[in-house]
């Protein structure tokens, strides 16, 4: 591949959309050496020694996806950091933070390191690490926070494990805020969520299965916000599922908490009645709740309430859904499909193309103030460019992702990428 | 809704026995007048119906049971079938054997027919997912979510001594929540459109929406019971009590306890069902479980013949339809 770095570059023809610059209009994107240098008109001398014809395109900032799993390290035999973030490629992603529960659990600087490491040789998406809230996630002490954000972690988070204890969980929060690192929750009430794989109501009802009460996140949400409260932390919220969640973190905005929030695209596209048919694809964590939430979602994203769409990138083997569905684990692959999934949103007249982008760059690199997300003068040049209005069907076969485990399988989706650009150089092209 | 359509082939006929959701109160009548068929059969003594006659009928046991899975062997061997009894809880699953191995493995044997017992809820749909095209697959249980066998024996239980079903006020008595068998039953009593259908228990033993069921919820015994034809008794599942969901049997039986002065509230010919095994002096008082009332025993002599009616009716054997002389 001619691919030199200091290429000098032109992106000719395509709608650019930089919603961090509020930009958007049919014009030319300059690079060279892996950074962006120009919009509209070349710099004087600059003279393109490729042109990237991108009529018809949409050309934007690499996306940003705030939450999937690799697998890697400690789950090679699922998918690994080469196979997924080229995955995240297609989707269009070239920035990825994941959650700190592998194996090793990233709570040391080794870990971190390690994983670090690893993504570099991968050279695909950029890759970066959440270090661990409490020390082997356990939820007793307090990890090494400042030596873990030096190694390159942007954020703690406890993952999945609840931190029980409101004591340590303070004392978590108070550290982090001293060195005014960000954490990112995901609300869980153990003792509520223990042995639940469904929404609990109406369907789960139905079907027999073991319910999650609203209860479950929005008790263990008020807690932390009065946490928050308390110690002055960032904090960003992470994979909202129920209405009333929205609601809490709308009101503790309106009262200057530092606090944001993200959803997943499925639980803006799917509720509890897609469960139905105990298809197994639907067993996820938090679970699809009801139409009501699924709006309120929606709206709560609209009206900036939450900040950001994540994929909640989950691979598994085909085994691990091959089972009655309260057996088989948790999660969705989603980085293939996050941007159609949240261009769809346009197609449903509630959202802008400006808006559907913002959730997927500026935004999500805003929260934890990244440089990436946008396509700024003098930024690294990680591009999307997809083409808005072409079909396609989400199929085992056309998922790149060792994980085929899709909620959307058999749906036919608008937005297709078409090249994904790290520092300039193409990391992902359709052929 | 799709899972309703797995259990129906092109001519909207039962091909497997999953659920009772998606069927039409004609299905049900099929199923009990065909049932009705057998019971005739047994009364004059004749052992033997050989309609499935060298077929071969799995009973796969996820979920130890000793009692559902001898009577849908009985059923089996009064049609003239061949069985093969599965305890997987005993074997292939403590050797690390998948479900869908286990079962390919068993299909590749030459099974025709498959009954299910699974501590899952939607095990029955999956395996009917997976299991070769024309291989039926009747749910005998699948975590809390179905047991459409018994729910249609209770049918058959029901219009065996009531006649209608149309005029019918039901009360279903006890742990609603972890029950297949009331799941079971209150589909079938709304597609069969009894006047009303009522839940009695505390909260912590009831589904969050359960009214969505179709269903009037009773926290009170007494007025629960008050002016019914069928009381339905539920076994009080302790081994599926991971929480303290009562606070004692003592305590439970003074609440909901089925005694011959709480039945005075249900109308005088009311009659007394339980799925069984029976807790005496838990849910009910010995002497009503012996009582005139209790029609608990008919109870288990209908399952075999609703049993032998849906293995003929997804076999797409239709006794009814034949010529009998």
């Amino acid at each position: 591949m001619s691919n030199r770095v200091h290429k000098r570059t032109e992106i000719r023809g395509g709608r650019v959309i930089d919603p961090a610059n509020g930009i958007d209009r049919i014009t030319s994107l300059f690079f060279e050496n892996g950074l962006i240098v120009a919009l509209d008109n070349a710099p004087a001398g600059f003279e393109a020694e490729e042109v990237i014809d991108a009529t018809g395109q949409v050309v934007c900032p690499g996306l940003v996806d705030l939450q999937a799993r690799m697998r890697e390290p400690g789950h090679e035999y699922i998918a690994t950091i080469a196979s997924e973030t080229q995955a995240a490629t297609k989707g269009g992603i070239t920035c990825l933070l994941s959650p700190p529960d592998t194996d090793p659990i990233i709570d040391n600087v080794a870990s971190a390191e390690l994983i670090i490491n690893r993504a570099k040789k991968a050279d695909l998406a950029r890759f970066l690490p959440t270090g661990a809230l409490t020390k082997k996630l356990k939820g007793e002490y307090i990890s090494e926070m400042a030596s873990l954000r030096e190694a390159g972690c942007v954020a703690m988070s406890n993952g999945d494990q609840p931190v029980m204890n409101t004591l340590t969980m303070k004392r978590a929060l108070q550290y982090a805020a001293t060195h005014d690192i960000p954490v990112i929750i995901r609300p869980v009430d153990p003792f509520l969520a223990a042995g639940g794989c469904a929404h609990e109501g109406e369907v789960a009802d139905r079907l027999g299965l073991n319910g999650i009460l609203d209860a479950a996140e929005t008790i263990a949400l008020a807690r932390d916000l009065m946490l928050v409260e308390e110690t002055g932390v960032q904090a960003h919220f992470a994979q909202l599922s129920c209405a009333q969640s929205v609601d809490m973190i709308a009101d503790a905005q309106k009262r200057g908490l530092r606090v944001t929030a993200d959803v997943t695209a499925h639980h803006l596209h799917l509720n509890e009645f897609d469960t139905a048919d105990f298809n197994s694809n639907m067993h996820v964590l938090p679970p699809l709740r009801t139409q009501r939430d699924q709006e309120a979602l929606v709206v709560g994203l609209k009206m900036g309430t939450i900040s950001a769409v994540v994929s909640d990138h989950r691979p598994w083997e085909e085994d691990d859904k091959l089972v009655p569905f309260p057996e088989a684990e948790p999660g969705v692959s989603g980085v293939e499909t996050l941007l159609p999934m949240v261009l769809r949103l346009v197609d449903n007249a509630m959202f802008t193309m400006n808006d559907a982008i913002a959730c997927l760059t500026s935004k999500p690199a805003a929260i934890f103030n990244l440089p990436n997300g946008t396509l700024s003068i003098g930024k690294k040049a990680d591009i999307c460019i997809f083409n808005p209005d072409e079909y396609w069907d989400i199929t085992p076969e056309n998922l790149i992702s060792l994980g085929k485990n899709s909620p959307f399988l058999g749906w036919n989706v608008k937005g297709c990428v078409t090249m994904t650009l790290k520092s300039g150089q193409k990391v992902y092209q359709t052929s | 809704m799709i899972r309703n359509v797995l259990q129906l082939n092109a001519e909207k006929q039962l091909k497997h026995f999953l659920s009772m959701e998606g069927l039409k109160r004609h299905h049900l009548i099929e199923i009990l007048d065909t049932a009705d068929f057998f019971m005739d059969y047994e009364r004059n003594r004749v052992k033997k119906v050989p309609l499935l006659k060298d077929q071969t009928i799995v009973n796969l046991f996820f979920e130890p049971s000793t009692r559902t899975r001898m009577t849908f062997e009985q059923a089996a061997k009064s049609l003239g079938a061949n069985v093969m009894n599965l305890n997987i809880s005993t074997s292939s699953a403590k050797k690390g054997e998948t479900l869908l191995d286990t079962l390919h493995n068993i299909e590749a044997m030459g099974a025709d027919m498959f009954v299910v017992r699974h501590q899952e809820s939607g095990a029955a749909h999956f395996i009917a997912q997976h299991t070769a095209p024309g291989i039926p697959v009747l749910n005998a249980g699948d975590g809390r979510h179905s047991h459409p066998t018994q729910g249609m024996l209770d049918m058959m239980t029901i219009r065996h001594f009531k006649k209608e079903f149309g005029p019918l006020k039901v009360a279903i008595v006890g742990d609603i929540m972890h029950s297949r068998v009331a799941r079971s039953q209150i589909h079938a009593l709304t597609t069969l459109e009894v006047t009303e259908v009522r839940v009695v228990g505390p909260q912590t033993l009831l589904p969050s929406e359960v009214e969505k069921l179709g269903v009037h919820v009773h926290h009170d015994l007494k007025s629960g019971l008050d002016d019914v034809d069928v009381v339905i008794m539920l076994r009080l599942q302790n081994e599926r009590m991971d929480g303290a969901l009562i606070p004692s049997e003592r305590e439970y039986f003074k609440l909901y306890g089925l005694t011959e002065e709480t039945l005075k509230y249900a109308k005088d010919d009311a009659i007394v069902m339980h799925p069984g095994p029976i807790n005496r002096g838990v849910e009910m008082d010995s002497p009503v479980v012996d009582g005139d009332r209790s029609v608990i025993l008919q109870q288990v002599t209908f399952g075999i013949a609703v049993r032998m009616a849906v293995m003929c009716l997804v076999m797409g054997v239709r006794p009814l339809e034949m010529n009998h002389e």
